[in-house]
C-alpha cells in the first residue's frame, strides 16, 4: 500500500515508545490545542546531580506526524543532559524519521517544542533558568499563549478570555472572563498558575475569575 | 491490490459497475463519430441518436423533459454553471442566498461572484445540519436572485426539506438551485411536484463514469453558459459531448433499485446502531432520520481523525474525516463547525458512506477495528482523562 509517510514514521506511528504520563514529572508542558487539530503534552524526570534525563514519556492527540515525532524525541532525549536534550532539533527529528511530509511541519514541530518547554519547566522550578528578563506584560501574555480556551480550542489570550493581567513586585494577578464555578474554571487556573508560577521574579499568582 | 479494500467512502467516488463499462466501451471503439445533427452521417446520426438517449433516460430518473437536462463535466461544473450562469444572466439584484454547509462547488462559486460583487447570504443551520425556512423568507429580499440549497449534505448526510424550500422561492419568485449530488437515485426527487429551478446530478457517486454529471435548467430559466464552443447542448455548453459517459451516467442512474437503497441502509444502520452503543463517548454527526441511506458520520471524542483514517487504512478499511490534518487545506470540516460542533468535534469525526459494493459481514470487522483503534489511540491521548472533558 501507498502512505505518505516513511517506513520508520510507520512504525513509530503503530508502536509509539514511551507513552503515557509521569504522574510525578520533574518538568512538564502541553503544546498545541485542539484547534489545530494536533496536542502533545511531555513529561520528565530529571537526575537532580546529574542533570540528565532519567525518565521522559509523552501523551499526543494528533496525527500520524505528531505521534511519530513524540516517540522519536522521547527516545533521542533519554538518558541526555538538559543541556544535549535542549539541542534536539526538528530537523534531527525529521532525520531519524526518513523524512516527514512538509505540509506535517507544524504538528511534528510541536512535539520538539514539548521537549524543550517541559525542561525550560524544570529548569525554571530549580531556580536554573538562565534567562533572567523580567516579567512583565508582554512576558506573562506571551506565556499564556500556551493555556488554551476549551471553549474554543484556541490559546485564552488570542479568544480573550484573560482580560485585565497586573504584575506587581512579583505578584501576578489575572483576570479570566468565566464565572468561577464554570465546568472548565479550574483546569484553565490550574493551567495559568503552571504557567506563571516558575517564572524566576514572580513569588505569587492569582487567577481571579468575572463572577 | 485493493481487492480486499472496504471502501467507505462513497460519498468521494465510488467503483464503476462492470454493466456501465460495458454499455460505454463501444463507445469509445466502434461508435466514435461525434453527433452531429439530423443531416449529418450516419456514424454521426447514431451517436447523436445515443447521446439524445441518454439524455431522455437522466431526465425520467427526475420527472424532467429531455430538453431540459445538460451534460456537464461533473457536479462541481453544474453547481457552477447554475450560480454563475444566473449571476451573469441577473438584469437587477445581487444577492444570492446559500446554506453554510453546502459543498464546496456551491460554497465557492458563491464566495467567486462575492468577488465579482455580488452579495452572497450564508444561512446557518441548526445543530442537525437543517436550514430554517422561516429564515429563508426573512432572507430573501427585492435584490436577491437565486437561493442554493442542497438536497442532501455531502459529510452528514441531512435531507432538507426542498420542497418547503423550493415554494418559498417560487412564491417570492427567486430562481432555485439544489445540489444533489449525493441524493441522486438514492432518495427520490422530481422536478414536478419540487419546483426547483435548477438541479446539479452526479454520475461517478452511484457508480458511473467520473467527469461526466448533468444540470437540469427548467424550460424558461435564465442562465448564461460559461463555457463557449460550438452549439452543443443546446447552446448552453461548448465543447465535444462525451457520449460514452453520458452512455454509462443513463445506465449507472437506471441500476440503482429500491432494494439496493433498503439494502444499503440497513447497513448504515447497523453500522452506527454499533459504533454508538459499543464506544463509549462518541456522538452522531447529522439526523437520527432524515438524512440519506448511504451516509453515517460519528465523532470518536479524544481522537484525531487523521491517526484513525490512518490506523483503518493499514487494516484495508477506507473512510474520511473532517479532521484538518485530513484535509488537503490542513481546515477542519466547515460542515462540522457549521451545525455547531467545536474543532474537537471535526477533528475527531469520522465519515461511513455506503455503496453497491459493501456487504453486511463486514461491517462487524469495521466496528472491532475501530473500537481497537479508539481505545489505543484514546490510551495515549492527553484529552479526556479528567481534564477537558
Amino acid at each position: 500500500m501507498k502512505f505518505p509517510y516513511t517506513e520508520k514514521v510507520l512504525e513509530h506511528f503503530r508502536h509509539p515508545r514511551n507513552v503515557g504520563k509521569l504522574e510525578d514529572a520533574d518538568g512538564k508542558a502541553t503544546e498545541g490545542s485542539p484547534a489545530c487539530g494536533d496536542m502533545i503534552s511531555v513529561y520528565i524526570k530529571v537526575d537532580d546531580t546529574t542533570k540528565t534525563i532519567r525518565d521522559v514519556k509523552f501523551e499526543s492527540y494528533g496525527c500520524a506526524s505528531n505521534i511519530a515525532t513524540g516517540s522519536i524525541i522521547t527516545e533521542l532525549a533519554k538518558g541526555k543532559t538538559l543541556e544535549d536534550a535542549k539541542k534536539i532539533s526538528w530537523k534531527q527529528a525529521s532525520d531519524e524519521l526518513g523524512g516527514l511530509p512538509p505540509i506535517k511541519t507544524h504538528c511534528s514541530v510541536l512535539a520538539v517544542d514539548g521537549l524543550r518547554e517541559a525542561i525550560r519547566n524544570y529548569e525554571e522550578k530549580h531556580g536554573l533558568s538562565t534567562e533572567k528578563e523580567p516579567t512583565t506584560i508582554e512576558v506573562i501574555q506571551k506565556r499564556l499563549k500556551h493555556v488554551m480556551n476549551p471553549l474554543t480550542g484556541l490559546d485564552v489570550v488570542r479568544t480573550e478570555l484573560v482580560g485585565d493581567i497586573r504584575i506587581e513586585k512579583g505578584k501576578i494577578s489575572v483576570l479570566v472572563d468565566l464565572p468561577e464555578n464554570h465546568q472548565f474554571s479550574p483546569v484553565i487556573r490550574s493551567e495559568i498558575m503552571e504557567k506563571l508560577e516558575t517564572l524566576w521574579d514572580v513569588s505569587g499568582v492569582e487567577v481571579k475569575f468575572t463572577e | 491490490m485493493f481487492e480486499n479494500l472496504i471502501y467507505l467512502d462513497n460519498a468521494s467516488s465510488t467503483r464503476m459497475d462492470e454493466r456501465v463499462l460495458d454499455v460505454m466501451t463501444p463507445y469509445f471503439l466502434d461508435k466514435y463519430a461525434v453527433a452531429t445533427s439530423e443531416f449529418g452521417y450516419s456514424a454521426g446520426i447514431e451517436a447523436r441518436e445515443a447521446l439524445d438517449d441518454a439524455r431522455g433516460r437522466i431526465a425520467s430518473t427526475i420527472g424532467a423533459s429531455s430538453e431540459e437536462i445538460i451534460f456537464t463535466s461533473g457536479s462541481a461544473e453544474s453547481s457552477n454553471l447554475a450560480l454563475k450562469g444566473v449571476a451573469k444572466s441577473a438584469k437587477k439584484g445581487k444577492n444570492i442566498i446559500v446554506s453554510k454547509i453546502e459543498d464546496f462547488p456551491v460554497l465557492h462559486s458563491a464566495r467567486s461572484l462575492e468577488k465579482d460583487g455580488f452579495k452572497v447570504s450564508y444561512l446557518n443551520v441548526d445543530k442537525e445540519g437543517f436550514v430554517d425556512t422561516n429564515e429563508l423568507a426573512r432572507t430573501i429580499g427585492d435584490d436577491t436572485i437565486l437561493v442554493s440549497i442542497q438536497h442532501a449534505n455531502q459529510e452528514v448526510g441531512t435531507l432538507q426539506d426542498i420542497g418547503a424550500v423550493a415554494r418559498i422561492c417560487q412564491e417570492k419568485n427567486v430562481l432555485f438551485h439544489t445540489d444533489a449530488t449525493h441524493t441522486f437515485t438514492r432518495v427520490p426527487l422530481d422536478v414536478k411536484t419540487i419546483p426547483a429551478d435548477l438541479v446539479t446530478l452526479s454520475a461517478h457517486t452511484i457508480h458511473g463514469p467520473k467527469g461526466i454529471g448533468a444540470l437540469f435548467i427548467r424550460k424558461g430559466t435564465p442562465l448564461t453558459r460559461l463555457i463557449d464552443g460550438g452549439f452543443q447542448e443546446f447552446n448552453m455548453r461548448g465543447g465535444l459531448e462525451n457520449i460514452p459517459s453520458a452512455v454509462g451516467f443513463a445506465k449507472a442512474a437506471e441500476l440503482v433499485t429500491q432494494e439496493e437503497n433498503d439494502k444499503i441502509r440497513r447497513m448504515r444502520d447497523r453500522l452506527t446502531d454499533r459504533l454508538l452503543s459499543e464506544i463509549p463517548h462518541t456522538m452522531l454527526n447529522g439526523p437520527k432520520l432524515k438524512r440519506t441511506p448511504q451516509n453515517a458520520n460519528v465523532t470518536f471524542h479524544y481522537v484525531e481523525g487523521e491517526s484513525l483514517t490512518l490506523h483503518l487504512d493499514m487494516r484495508g478499511i477506507a473512510v474520511s474525516t473532517g479532521s484538518a490534518c485530513f484535509s488537503k487545506s490542513l481546515e477542519a470540516s466547515h460542515v462540522i463547525l457549521g451545525i455547531g460542533g467545536d474543532h474537537e468535534r471535526a477533528h475527531g469525526s469520522v465519515r461511513f458512506t455506503f455503496g453497491r459494493y459493501n456487504r453486511m459481514e463486514d461491517i462487524d470487522y469495521v466496528v472491532a477495528s475501530i473500537s481497537e483503534i479508539v481505545e489505543e489511540l484514546r490510551k495515549i491521548s492527553p484529552l479526556g482523562k479528567g481534564g477537558y472533558t
